[in-house]
């Protein structure tokens, strides 16, 4: 089997004396769509955001690409360009146009020419729809706009891992369709990616393995479809049938 | 019987006032663009997680804030020059307390607004992979500007206006010259008084006002913004 883009060996995670996840193994495959399911305040963001160096943790390694992750600032900030996250608050730097909100990281962090940089940014721009608002403000956008600039925005750092941490979870319903396809043309590119979502369809149809946490316990990984249709727990089913799908 | 308005026409008074009014704008603007600067930089140090620093920083804002500021002229223009062999003329002195006080009182602007930025702003540019300075520079200090720059304006229409203690360290300021003005014509002049703090009154209003005018300004903006 060739080597998981990602693997989390014994990850554990508290705030004071508040554990909030407890004995975390997984491995994501390079190319496939991993779906973080969970009830509120089971430790799904807590996770995710642990993957990304936004928050630390106690104990357990980290694995990328082979190589074994020793958290330290500086670390975290050059893995940073090859792990994009997008937030469910998008947060676009109101303060930029949408094009220097995507060329930040490519500029100024990569260092990468700006035509190239810009050549770039416009041709995923246009992917996602959105070429025509390279010089608006996000406060001229909709909540769907921003989300897929926040996604271009991700992506312009050529990352080989995305973490989408419950990207629609703050759209109005009519807004959720566009951001998803987007995901689901990511994940048809072989994009790896780490989806933390309630849209509980886009992810039976979008997920390789569906990771179940419940109070910071991973308490089954199994394939996508399978999940869904049979379940190894009880807590699983359980959560299948209380959500709305 | 002349009107009793002749005595700012009389001689080289109006230019003399004129020339006071300068020097109080000379060590306003001079301290301004001193203090502003130290404060960003001590404001932007202020929100370093760092107890020291913060204990230190914390002791100098509290310091030239609670202390008067006629105080603080007195204990600089008699103190440096007796205790420390310093020799400074006033002016210097003032613009060194005027500078102090005003980085003390930027500093709390400055950090009020970045620390005022969401949180989730600095989460965002942490994942871009911005360092620290990138972050400060590119995503902190452009959204706190916006903030910060009503109550930069309103200190800087404080500092102006308190530039009229300086007479009571010998600064030769518009004030100064106004009771020089009014002691010298007493005899000619018996309502003097009334007409030199009128025209003070009035420079000090067309340099504050049109300040205050566009902090007011840049408020109602932000509120339509928001």
């Amino acid at each position: 089997m060739a080597t998981p883009l990602l693997q989390v060996e014994h990850l554990e995670k508290s705030y004071g004396d508040v554990h909030i996840l407890h004995d975390i193994n997984l491995t994501v495959a390079t190319g496939s769509v991993t779906v973080l399911l969970g009830p509120s305040g089971s430790g799904k963001s807590t996770l995710i955001r642990c993957l990304n160096g936004l928050e630390d943790f106690q104990s357990g390694q980290l694995t990328f690409s082979g190589e074994p992750v020793t958290p330290s600032p500086k670390v975290w900030q050059k893995l940073r360009q090859k792990i994009g996250m997008v937030f469910q608050s998008y947060d676009l730097f109101p303060n930029l146009t949408v094009l220097d909100n995507i060329l930040l990281g490519p500029l100024k962090v990569q260092h990468r020419a700006k035509a190239e940089a810009k050549e770039q940014a416009i041709k995923l721009l246009k992917e996602v729809g959105l070429a025509d608002y390279q010089d608006s403000y996000p406060r001229q956008l909709s909540g769907g706009q921003k989300q897929r600039i926040a996604i271009v925005r991700a992506l312009a750092l050529n990352p080989d891992f995305m973490l989408f941490d419950e990207v629609t979870a703050s759209l109005d319903p009519e807004m959720v369709r566009g951001v998803l396809e987007v995901l689901r043309n990511l994940a048809q590119q072989k994009m790896t990616m780490l989806v933390v979502t309630h849209e509980m369809n886009f992810a039976r149809e979008i997920a390789d393995q569906v990771v179940f946490l419940e109070e910071g316990h991973i308490l089954e990984v199994t394939p996508g479809k399978q999940f869904f249709e049979n379940p190894q727990t009880e807590r699983a089913q359980i959560f299948l049938n209380s959500m709305d799908f | 019987m002349h009107s009793g308005i002749s005595i700012l026409f009389a001689g080289q008074n109006f230019s003399r006032l004129l020339g006071g009014l300068w020097i109080s704008a000379k060590i306003s603007i001079v301290s301004l663009v001193i203090g502003i600067a130290l404060g960003i930089l001590l404001g932007a140090l202020r929100t370093v997680k760092n107890p020291i620093l913060r204990v230190i920083l914390r002791l100098y804002l509290e310091f030239f804030r609670i202390v008067p500021t006629v105080v603080l002229l007195f204990l600089f223009y008699y103190i440096l020059p007796k205790n420390f062999n310093v020799n400074l003329n006033a002016q210097a002195v003032a613009m060194l307390v005027f500078a102090l006080w005003v980085g003390a009182e930027m500093s709390d602007i400055v950090r009020g607004a970045l620390i005022s930025v969401p949180q989730h702003q600095c989460e965002a540019g942490i994942a871009i992979g911005l360092n620290g300075p990138q972050l400060f520079r590119y995503v902190l200090l452009p959204q706190a500007i916006g903030l910060m720059i009503p109550a930069t304006i309103n200190l800087m229409t404080r500092v102006i206006k308190t530039t009229s203690l300086l007479l009571l360290i010998s600064v030769m300021d518009v004030i100064n010259i106004g009771q020089q003005i009014i002691e010298a014509n007493r005899q000619t002049h018996p309502d003097g008084a009334f007409w030199v703090y009128g025209l003070i009154f009035i420079l000090y209003f067309l340099l504050c006002y049109p300040l205050s005018a566009w902090a007011r300004h840049l408020e109602r903006q932000q509120d339509n913004n928001a």
